[in-house]
């Protein structure tokens, strides 16, 4: 079993590079980051241009496959610091990445563990009293939150906390940044952090909770059915304790794929949520980079979303293999 | 009389529908007393399985209920979950008939064998639980049970998956065992086996045991009672004997005379029961049966018969005519007569030239592991050099247990190519020197019928351009096509007016028949019947078998018929070949196999068909095999048979030597070809005591 979950790791490591390198060339041949020095006044001597960008190594008169090539060997040569080279901002792309990522990852490991909790719940909860009032009611909240954008319910969720804040004359509630500057003290600091984090990890717990509750339903459903839980029952077990030990837990073998893929997406997929509530994080990162035509930049967001697809489906791999003895080996 | 265990009241069970409530139990009144074995028989859908859920209170919620069912005097049906899961697995235990799928696949069989202890006994310690777990497990005879504990189903064969739900079952010494077609899914020598167990679960925990099965042949040899249900409704019941000697409701009658005996099969023909069970949801006036039943008067169809006591000897009858039946004026052979049963010419001196011929056919495959890198890390011996021959208009009946390699071998003939090795050579042809014009031309020969017959036929396409499809291969005209349509279903006994309709409008038996017309389109020389009737319910079987019979003879086709069914091969073969992983172990003329088989393989499946006749059942020597069949994968040196042969623990030392180490090749014994070391001491299984031979021993 380890030497497989070991293979498909080496095998996913593959694919994580190519990625990182396809992506790299794509930008490399659809951005112009030259647009960027042109047009200005006074306006900036093309052997200057040519120097800055064949700095950053993204200079479009070196063929994108020599650029490439360059990139990669950076990569292999360069002390880590300067391994993805540097952004259009001239902040070197590690150190970049190093800093933003703690940010995105605090905000994503918090939601999405609270909204794979309540998804499974509300599943769970909705395929056992299928077509009942409250499982109704389940269903259409998740496609309402399904169906809404992240950033109306981003703003939505601001203005309830703006309307609290001023109902209660406090501004309990603060949620620009991913903290508030200036406070010092190892207690009012995590405090402030806290509460930056609130309106945020809802939004993401909300939106990923409807998602999995559907998934956990569907699966749910088709367990419920099953002959073991019959047996589970015939055995003396009450219904509630067969769903739960029985049912529930054969469940979970196709969750956990979802989960875990899932995760490696968020990133991404939590881009606009990060803009909204101004986090300074790698979603932003990415978008700020597409914007900007910044190549070095993009390719190192990239490279570290895959990376974290690595990690997550390495971790899938793992959890399925724990969770159902039928595909250990 | 003393207060039965169970007693159950006017049960009505109807499940809500569209299209009118599903009226699945109606009205069935039954007791089971304490140690008492109750058999309860019927088709599928006649109510059997739901009216023992009801019991269990493991009915979906959907059901609607009343009636009255009493256990130890305790009203179940006002109970709720919490009350009801007290009494569950404690005192009333269940075993279900998929082993497969009524195992949790995530937990090891320990862990559930000590759920039902810890369920009903908190105070028990895990350590305590798992050792009652191991000592189950050995009750039902599963060997290595301190190891097995910890396997998970999925590393269980079929056969000790449900020695592992009988341990489940036993685990609280219940008072009431309900047993749902335990041994449906199951080869009649595990069959076998598993009833074996049954008894013994029995006899250990002193508890009455309910059998419901479709299987005559299974409740004959087990149960004391026996209750017939047909429409949702109890028709009759009775001691066994009686019910089976002297049937006083007609639907019993054909049941039984329908059903093929293996000890007298062949001799005489079988007896349909045509028709099928009423929708449930639209029961007609009058008796349920009266469309079916031969001897059905006015008054059948204006009015329902009750269950009613007929005379002293506790037997029950719903029967308009039920004085007339026990009178003996009105008498079985006359409601259901046998069909005229006419000697086959069957030609002796063999000058006739094989349709179909065999040599050392031999079918592997390969076993990859590995995703990126496919590496062969062995080889499964699915036909491992086997030789037969079917002569014209001739049956050839291959027979063994699922896995024995009986399917591939006709597919093998199916198929139409050249062999991996040995030679196959059909109606004059060498197979592998076909050209490719040729073996297109050449399958309009042969044709096959498959096990079920709805899968095998497309459920979107009416039933004319099944029938037809063959005939668009071959480029047939349509004018002409639809004419040979008619004149099919015509042959098969159906109207030629139903070619427009679709497969969902016809029933089991009729389907079947649709795909005997679909096959015999093409005026094929040899038909292979792989299973033909297996997925059909014993009363409509007979009429497909009688079916194959006449259009053998009419038409003198050939037939290959794969079957596990040792009855009904009997019934219409000429020659068999018995299989056993891969191997023909005896092959030889019906009339000589059955009077005396030589192998010992071949003696033990005979032995494990139940014969549906009480008094036979209960005077039959059983040779009940151990174990299961060895995986067709495995490398085995010597006889492969000689890992679960009963013979060979009999012989001395020298002789099983012999088995251990080299390998048998067929040789004639008589009329069969016997690939066994020792035919000569077969005789010594007569001798042996039936109770030393279970396979029930504590490991």
């Amino acid at each position: 079993m380890t030497s497989y979950i070991l293979r498909r790791f080496v095998n996913y490591a593959i694919l994580t590079a190519l990625a990182t390198v396809f992506v790299y060339i794509a930008a490399s041949t659809f951005f112009y980051p030259r647009r960027r020095y042109l047009g200005r006044n006074p306006p900036i001597p093309e052997d200057s241009i040519d120097s800055i960008l064949t700095g950053y190594g993204i200079n479009d008169k070196d063929p994108v496959l020599l650029r490439t090539w360059w990139w990669i060997e950076r990569i292999v040569t360069n002390p880590l610091p300067d391994k993805l080279g540097h952004d259009l901002g001239n902040n070197a792309v590690i150190a970049e990445i190093f800093s933003r990522a703690g940010v995105s990852l605090r905000l994503l490991l918090v939601g999405a563990i609270i909204a794979a909790f309540l998804g499974v719940f509300f599943g769970v909860w909705g395929a056992v009293r299928q077509y009942k009032a409250s499982d109704q009611i389940v269903s259409y909240t998740s496609f309402i939150l399904i169906s809404t954008p992240t950033f109306v319910g981003g703003v939505i969720l601001q203005i309830l906390a703006t309307n609290f804040n001023n109902a209660t004359g406090h501004q309990l509630i603060r949620f620009t940044g991913a903290y508030t500057p200036g406070i010092t003290g190892f207690w009012p600091q995590l405090m402030d952090k806290g509460v930056h984090l609130l309106l945020p990890t809802i939004a993401l717990a909300l939106f990923g909770a409807a998602g999995y509750s559907r998934y956990q339903r569907a699966v749910m459903l088709d367990v419920l059915g099953s002959d073991f839980i019959r047996t589970a029952r015939a055995k003396g077990a009450t219904r509630t304790h067969a769903l739960v030990k029985h049912g529930v837990r054969v469940a979970l073998i196709p969750m956990s794929t979802y989960f875990a893929y899932n995760f490696g997406t968020l990133v991404s997929g939590s881009a606009f949520l990060e803009i909204i509530f101004s986090w300074a994080g790698m979603g932003q990162y990415g978008i700020m980079a597409v914007q900007q035509s910044d190549v070095n930049a993009l390719a190192g967001t990239v490279c570290f979303t895959a990376i974290l697809l690595l990690i997550s489906s390495t971790l899938s791999e793992v959890l399925y293999a724990a969770l159902d003895p039928r595909v250990r080996v | 009389m003393p207060e039965p265990l169970l007693e159950v009241k006017d049960l009505t069970v109807s499940f809500p529908n569209a299209s009118g409530d599903v009226r699945a139990v109606r009205g069935v009144d039954y007791s089971v007393a304490e140690g008492e074995f109750l058999g309860i028989v019927g088709e599928s859908g006649s109510g059997k399985s739901v009216s023992s859920l009801a019991v269990m209170g493991l009915l979906p919620s959907s059901a609607r209920i009343t009636g009255d069912i009493t256990f130890r005097g305790q009203s179940l049906l006002g109970m709720g979950d919490k009350q009801l899961s007290r009494l569950r697995g404690r005192e009333m235990a269940m075993i279900f008939q998929d082993p497969l799928s009524a195992l949790t696949p995530v937990y090891t069989v320990g862990q559930q064998i000590e759920e039902a202890l810890t369920l009903h006994n908190r105070g028990i310690s895990g350590d305590l639980a798992h050792k009652r777990a191991v000592e189950l497990l050995k009750i039902v005879g599963i060997p290595a049970a301190e190891r097995r504990v910890k396997a998970f189903p999925h590393e269980f064969s079929g056969g000790m998956r449900q020695r592992a739900m009988i341990a489940i079952a036993m685990a609280n010494d219940p008072s009431l065992i309900i047993a749902d077609e335990p041994t449906t899914a199951l080869d009649v020598t595990i069959q076998a086996q598993i009833l074996e167990v049954l008894q013994k679960a029995k006899e250990v925990t002193g508890a009455s045991v309910v059998l419901i099965t479709h299987d005559l042949g299974v409740v004959a040899g087990n149960v004391d009672r026996v209750a017939v249900m047909y429409a949702g409704k109890l028709v009759e019941t009775g001691p066994v004997d009686e019910i089976f000697s002297a049937p006083r409701m007609p639907y019993t009658m054909g049941l039984l005379r329908s059903v093929p005996n293996m000890l007298t099969a062949g001799s005489s023909r079988l007896v349909p029961l045509e028709g099928r069970p009423p929708n449930l949801a639209k029961l007609p006036q009058g008796c349920p049966f009266a469309a079916r039943c031969p001897a059905a008067q006015d008054r059948c169809r204006e009015a329902e018969p009750e269950l009613l006591v007929t005379d002293g000897t506790g037997r029950q009858v719903a029967c308009h005519r039920a004085d007339e039946i026990a009178a003996g004026t009105l008498r079985a052979v006359d409601i259901f007569p046998r069909p005229p049963f006419h000697e086959r010419e069957v030609l002796e001196d063999r000058v006739t030239e094989p349709v179909v011929s065999a040599k050392g056919l031999v079918k592997h495959f390969p076993l990859y592991k590995g995703a990126v890198f496919r590496r062969a890390v062995g080889t499964v011996k699915a036909v491992d050099g086997v030789d037969f021959e079917v002569l014209p208009g001739q049956t050839l009946g291959l027979v063994g247990e699922s896995g024995s390699g009986k399917s591939t071998t006709s597919l093998e003939l199916m198929e139409l190519t050249a062999p991996q090795a040995g030679s196959l050579h059909v109606a004059g042809h060498d197979v592998s020197k076909l050209s490719k014009a040729d073996r297109l031309a050449m399958r309009k020969d042969v044709q096959i019928v498959f096990q079920d017959p709805m899968a095998a036929v497309d459920p979107r396409l009416p039933v004319g351009d099944i029938v037809a499809e063959p005939l668009t291969v071959h480029k047939v005209p349509r004018a002409e096509r639809q004419r040979k349509v008619a004149e099919m279903l015509e042959l098969v006994g159906l109207d030629p007016e139903m070619a427009d309709r679709y497969p969902h409008e016809f029933s089991g038996g009729q389907r079947q028949r649709i795909g005997i017309a679909r096959a015999l389109i093409t005026e094929p020389k040899v038909l292979v019947l792989d299973e033909p009737v297996s997925a059909l319910d014993v009363s409509v079987q007979a009429g497909v078998v009688n079916l194959l019979e006449d259009l053998r003879d009419k038409l003198g086709l050939s037939y290959l018929f794969v079957a596990h069914d040792l009855a009904i091969v009997r019934e219409i073969a000429d020659t068999i070949a018995v299989m056993y992983l891969g191997r023909i172990v005896e092959y030889g003329p019906v009339a000589e196999v059955y009077a005396s088989p030589r192998h010992p393989y071949t003696r033990a499946l005979m032995s494990a068909v139940p014969v549906p006749d009480p008094e036979v059942e209960r005077t039959r020597r059983r040779i009940i095999l151990a174990g299961d069949q060895p995986s067709p994968a495995e490398d085995i040196a010597g006889c492969n048979f000689a890992s679960r042969c009963p013979l060979i623990s009999l012989l001395p030392e020298g002789k099983q030597q012999r088995c251990r180490g080299e390998d048998p090749v067929p040789v004639l014994h008589g009329g069969s070809r016997v690939a066994c070391h020792h035919v000569d001491s077969i005789s010594r299984l007569d001798t042996v005591d039936a109770a030393s031979q279970s396979s029930v021993t504590s490991a």
